[in-house]
């Protein structure tokens, strides 16, 4: 690890000031920063302590929630709001990680979580283009198991690694954010790059910016919702691929949905193919199958992962089957 | 009740249940015609009793010491930097900014480290103990992709590790080989294995298998897996002038004595390695090049050096098992006997090395057949040299064996339990020799009853429960009984009535000393309370490697020997006014803290009062074990017999194990809650072979890619079911205390009893392991 300045915020604007410095970076549970500081792979000269900033979860004006940044991932999953409202964060949440990291993990530092591509962490001995832009990518012929089959290119194959993000996705939610030129508001899904030509920048943060807040809109169909993860042992395991959905039936007919997937793309991919597919047609095994496939039309399989096409229709099939067993 | 409190009641209990009846001698030689250990008949004292871990206490304070909490004066830290290229020279090496890092003490390099031999490579010598022979820091060659090249010294962790990211270095590489299908291309040679071919013959195996009626011919595949310890390879370094202390993390203290001074041209003498605790072997903690470099730049520093490996540093410098490729034939007759048995196969090695995974091993004993070929070809990477890692062989051999028993069972529609037992042999299957003690039948009946084995539906992919496939299966555990020549203890008996018993073993976890605290307060006819082991230290008698599964025999055969000349001495030291005065050793026996004779028990005086009559504080006594003959007129070998229950589920092939039993067969169980912790634990690493263990080698370059527990999967708690273990206890009467031993067996036949549970509940045979989701799909 290079030795670093650490100071800690009281309050966001501290927190801008602090982290307007060069080589800045804001720290929060630490989960990732710190493991990828241990491997040289972040070298930041300063870090500043956010995790005193807000930690609340407040109910929005006309419904929502609003969460802080700052919010450990544990005291949202186990929020009864969210429970009873957004049983699918709840579900992502516990889907991910262990206990005791969940414990330390906060909402704003689960957005910023970095690939856990082995490539991508292998500073001494292996190439990378989102380490070092232009290296080359020793992931693409090489171990890919976990990796992208939707949205990659040629420079990056890698997959963002939150099951918490996936949710969100699914949810609409939006994504609040304050730096040196004043506060701003994103839907979630703008968060997050593909990678292109530049999988070195992950989000449409700027430099300096600082997310504040994770607002949920109001959703009736969000109670019905759930998550389910696919991965290669029971528990502490990264997704091979993830499904948070949501769905409301009208008679045998969709209303409407909610698809997200995880484990498939360098960002939390909403299946909006697969949901224009479904909007108003039939709530059937076939139908929802129909979507899957549609959505995956442009899948692109790698050495290793190619199942995880099939994989990832079929996980998508039961789920969907599954809320409508529920809805009826 | 807490730990401390069992621990504590169990130690009065053990004052309470000390023997009434004289234990004789045991015997020294295990020769034909020659009585068992006399202890096999003790059956309601200290053996046998399920006593808790006597190091408990002190783990769960924190006051057990590991290699990497020893606090030497003036100690510095040591970091390593490895080599990111598999074969060729280091070019350039700058270590300018290393150096003037804050806290460096020193950077080691090869052109600064100490001239010094390469290791002695394991078994090439009775006590060498090296994982390979490889120059150490002496030129500027590459053999494998993690060689370290650079050690850095600081005053504290992480200003060395910081230290070495700061050292830049180029390579001129050179063409390696890294892909096993490339040198397969090249082609093979026989494997050796302790220098003898992994080769046996017996009948026409190739004509007798075309000519059977029922044949099962299947290629099986195993990945490389890395040992993963909980503690991570650590030594703590101290050079006295010419003396070398190593605080090691051991399992052959006095191995790693003697290569270490093999290597820095000293006697064994002049090294001390202790090891009081390890934590975790499992075949990976003999002599790598981390001791070697921790002793040559403290030797460089002229201070001590604390050498911790990172995890990754395990995976990069300390070997682990070899991939295999295996072929199992089967030839039967329509009644399920067999006819022939094949199996053969690959298991690459590196060069510095010779271990191709001896996947044989199992097939040599299990089965009968009258005509048998079993062979092991290899062929030489560049990569870090492989090893043993639990059950080498065995693990993954029991794999392709006991799944192609599984596949035939399916081709003759016999049950495979009632197939397995119909093809026990009457004798050794290669050698002729007759079994010490055979009881599958026995264990594989008592399984198969507790278990429910009855409910199994044959006919595959039958069951179900919701989303999920269930499905039942069954497998062979085996692992041989070894006792390995050299074995020597001491015995101290003191006035206050105590005893010290020491030898050069070590406990890693599995209870050596608390099975052993309670087989020497048997033998002496003391309690427990009254007895301590001393072990982990290279300056204790014995060389004992804590591998093979033979520790338990060979200080049991090593403390026998102590034991008789211990009452030898006493004898004479009682003299003619003792009640003994007369008799012989033969005669007498211990019981109740003292001899007696053993057709008399009246006769009888206490140690104490030999010692205090005779004016002696102590009396010592070491004894050589006997050679280990048993296993010339012999087939020693423990076995289990295990059963699965998996659920899979139909939409993502993600596998469950629900339910998993062994039932064991190992001769008399010293210590049942700490057997049972060992079959256990073993069980669950057979586990994560059988559903996820695999060693991303990139055949590209010779890296490994997951280099950390969160990449390289082993089972996490929700994996491993309720897991029941039984045994049969039926002591092995060419054993010392009837007790093979057991820290190895756990693992073995667990892939295959869950991958032909997989068969079961789906229809569908995996032959390569691990058995993960995108297989079933």
């Amino acid at each position: 690890m290079t030795p670093f300045d650490y100071s800690r915020a009281g309050d966001v604007a501290e927190a801008l000031r602090l982290g307007g410095a060069a080589q800045a970076k804001f720290l929060g549970g630490g989960t990732n920063l710190v493991d990828l500081m241990r491997e040289t792979i972040e070298r930041p000269a300063a870090l500043v302590d956010i995790t005193r900033l807000p930690a609340d979860i407040a109910e929005r004006e006309g419904g929502g929630l609003l969460i802080g940044a700052a919010v450990r991932n544990t005291a949202l999953a186990e929020h009864p709001a969210v429970r009873r409202r957004y049983p699918v964060l709840s579900r992502a949440i516990l889907a991910g990680a262990s206990a005791q990291i969940r414990n330390m993990a906060t909402v704003g530092g689960n957005l910023l979580q970095r690939t856990r591509c082995p490539y991508f962490y292998d500073d001494a001995g292996s190439r990378c283009n989102k380490r070092n832009p232009g290296q080359g990518c020793d992931a693409i012929d090489g171990f890919n198991r976990n990796h992208a089959i939707l949205g990659a290119s040629e420079a990056c194959v890698a997959t963002h690694p939150s099951d918490m993000c996936v949710a969100l996705a699914a949810l609409d939610a939006v994504v609040h954010v304050e730096g040196g030129h004043g506060k701003r508001q994103m839907p979630f899904g703008e968060l997050h790059r593909l990678p292109g030509d530049r999988p070195d920048q992950e989000t449409t943060l700027q430099p300096g910016e600082l997310i504040t807040v994770i607002e949920l809109p109001s959703q009736s169909i969000a109670a019905r919702s759930t998550y389910r993860k696919v991965r290669d042992r029971s528990s502490y395991a990264f997704a091979l691929v993830s499904v948070a959905a949501a769905l409301k039936l009208d008679g045998g007919k969709v209303k409407d949905v909610r698809l997200a997937l995880g484990g498939v793309a360098h960002k939390p991919w909403r299946a909006l193919k697969a949901e224009q597919a479904l909007r108003g047609g039939e709530a059937t095994a076939e139908a929802f199958r129909a979507a899957a496939e549609a959505e995956f039309t442009d899948a692109a399989p790698l050495r290793d992962n190619a199942f995880k096409i099939e994989l990832a229709k079929r996980t998508i099939t039961a789920v969907l089957a599954e809320l409508a067993g529920d809805a009826r | 009740m807490s730990i401390v409190n069992e621990a504590k009641q169990a130690v009065r209990g053990a004052a309470m249940d000390v023997m009434e009846k004289a234990v004789a001698l045991a015997p020294d030689s295990w020769m034909p015609g020659g009585e068992p250990d006399p202890l096999i008949r003790a059956r309601h004292g200290s053996i046998g009793a399920s006593i808790p871990r006597i190091d408990g206490p002190l783990k769960v304070r924190g006051a057990a010491r590991f290699a990497a909490e020893f606090a030497l004066d003036g100690m510095l830290y040591a970091a390593l930097m490895f080599s990111t290229v598999p074969k060729g020279r280091i070019a350039t090496l700058d270590t300018a900014a290393a150096e003037a890092a804050p806290g460096v003490a020193l950077v080691m390099t090869h052109r600064n480290a100490p001239r010094m031999k390469p290791m002695p490579l394991f078994m090439t010598a009775e006590k060498a103990d090296g994982g390979d022979n490889l120059p150490i820091m002496q030129d500027d060659r590459i053999h494998w992709n993690g060689q370290p090249i650079a050690v850095v010294l600081a005053d504290t962790q992480e200003q060395a590790d910081h230290a070495v990211s700061l050292i830049s270095v180029t390579y001129e590489a050179e063409a390696a080989l890294t892909s096993l299908a490339t040198a397969k291309a090249k082609g093979t040679e026989p494997g050796l294995f302790l220098g003898q071919p992994l080769k046996a013959e017996k009948g026409d195996a190739d004509a007798a298998f075309v000519n059977a009626p029922v044949r099962v011919d299947r290629r099986y595949s195993t990945p490389r897996h890395n040992h993963n310890a909980i503690e991570p390879h650590a030594a703590t370094v101290a050079w006295q002038g010419d003396k070398l202390i190593v605080h090691d993390a051991s399992q052959a203290v006095q191995h790693t004595a003697w290569s270490l001074g093999d290597v820095f041209g000293i006697a064994e003498e002049q090294v001390h390695v202790t090891s009081p605790f390890v934590g975790g072997g499992f075949g990976g903690k003999c002599l790598w090049q981390h001791q070697v470099l921790g002793a040559a730049a403290s030797k460089l520093a002229g201070r001590p050096v604390r050498i911790a490996l990172s995890r990754e540093g395990v995976y990069r410098m300390i070997g682990g098992r070899t991939l295999t490729e295996q072929r199992f034939a089967i030839g039967a007759e329509p009644d399920g006997r067999f006819v022939a048995l094949i199996h053969t196969g690959v298991a690459p090695t590196s060069r510095q090395n010779a271990f191709p995974e001896p996947f044989i091993l199992p097939t040599m004993s299990s089965y009968g057949s009258p005509n048998i070929k079993l062979d092991v070809e290899t062929v030489h990477l560049d990569m870090l040299a492989n090893t043993f890692m639990r059950a080498p062989g065995e693990s993954v051999g029991t794999f392709a064996m006991e799944s192609a028993i599984d596949e035939m069972a399916v081709a003759l529609g016999i049950d495979p339990v009632e197939l397995r037992i119909l093809n026990q042999p009457t004798e050794d299957p290669l050698k002729g020799t007759p079994f010490s003690s055979r009881h599958i039948a026995e264990a594989w009946r008592a399984g198969a009853e507790r278990f429910g084995w009855s409910q199994r539906n044959p006919t595959a992919a039958s069951m179900r429960d919701g989303e999920w496939l269930v499905g039942m299966g069954c497998a062979t555990a085996t692992y041989p009984y070894h006792r390995m020549p050299g074995g020597a203890a001491r015995i101290t008996l003191t006035r206050d009535g105590g005893a010290r018993v020491e030898i050069a073993a070590h406990e890693m976890g599995m209870g050596t000393a608390t099975a052993h605290t309670q087989v020497a307060a048997e033998r002496l006819g003391l309690s427990r309370d009254q007895v301590t082991f001393a072990y982990g230290d290279s300056t204790l008698p014995g060389v004992v490697l804590a591998g093979g599964s033979q520790q338990t025999a060979s200080i049991g055969a090593s403390v026998i020997a102590a034991h008789h000349g211990l009452i030898k001495e006493l004898l004479k030291l009682a003299g003619n006014d003792s009640p003994l005065a007369g008799l012989s050793a033969d005669e007498v026996g211990t019981v109740n803290g003292g001899l007696a004779k053993l057709d008399d028990p009246s006769r009888h005086e206490s140690y104490v009062s030999i010692l205090t009559r005779s004016g002696r504080d102590h009396v010592a006594v070491e004894g050589s074990a006997s050679a280990p003959l048993e296993t010339m007129h012999w087939s020693m070998h423990s076995f289990g017999a295990l059963f699965c229950e998996v659920g899979v589920n139909s939409v993502t092939g993600e596998i469950r194990v629900r339910r998993f039993l062994g039932s064991y067969d190992c001769g008399r169980i010293l210590n049942p809650k700490t057997a049972a912790s060992q079959f256990r634990g073993g069980i669950i690493m057979g586990l994560g072979l059988a559903l996820m263990e695999e060693t991303q080698f990139d055949e590209r370059n010779g890296r490994v890619m997951n280099p950390s527990l969160s990449d390289y999967h082993v089972p996490v708690h929700l994996d491993v079911p309720e897991i029941d273990v039984i045994w049969t206890d039926i002591p092995d009467p060419r054993a010392p205390m009837g007790a093979r031993g057991i820290g190895e067996i756990g693992i073995t036949g667990v892939g295959a009893a869950v991958a032909n549970a997989v068969f079961n509940a789906t229809g569908k045979r995996i032959r390569d392991l691990p058995l993960t989701l995108d297989k079933l799909m």
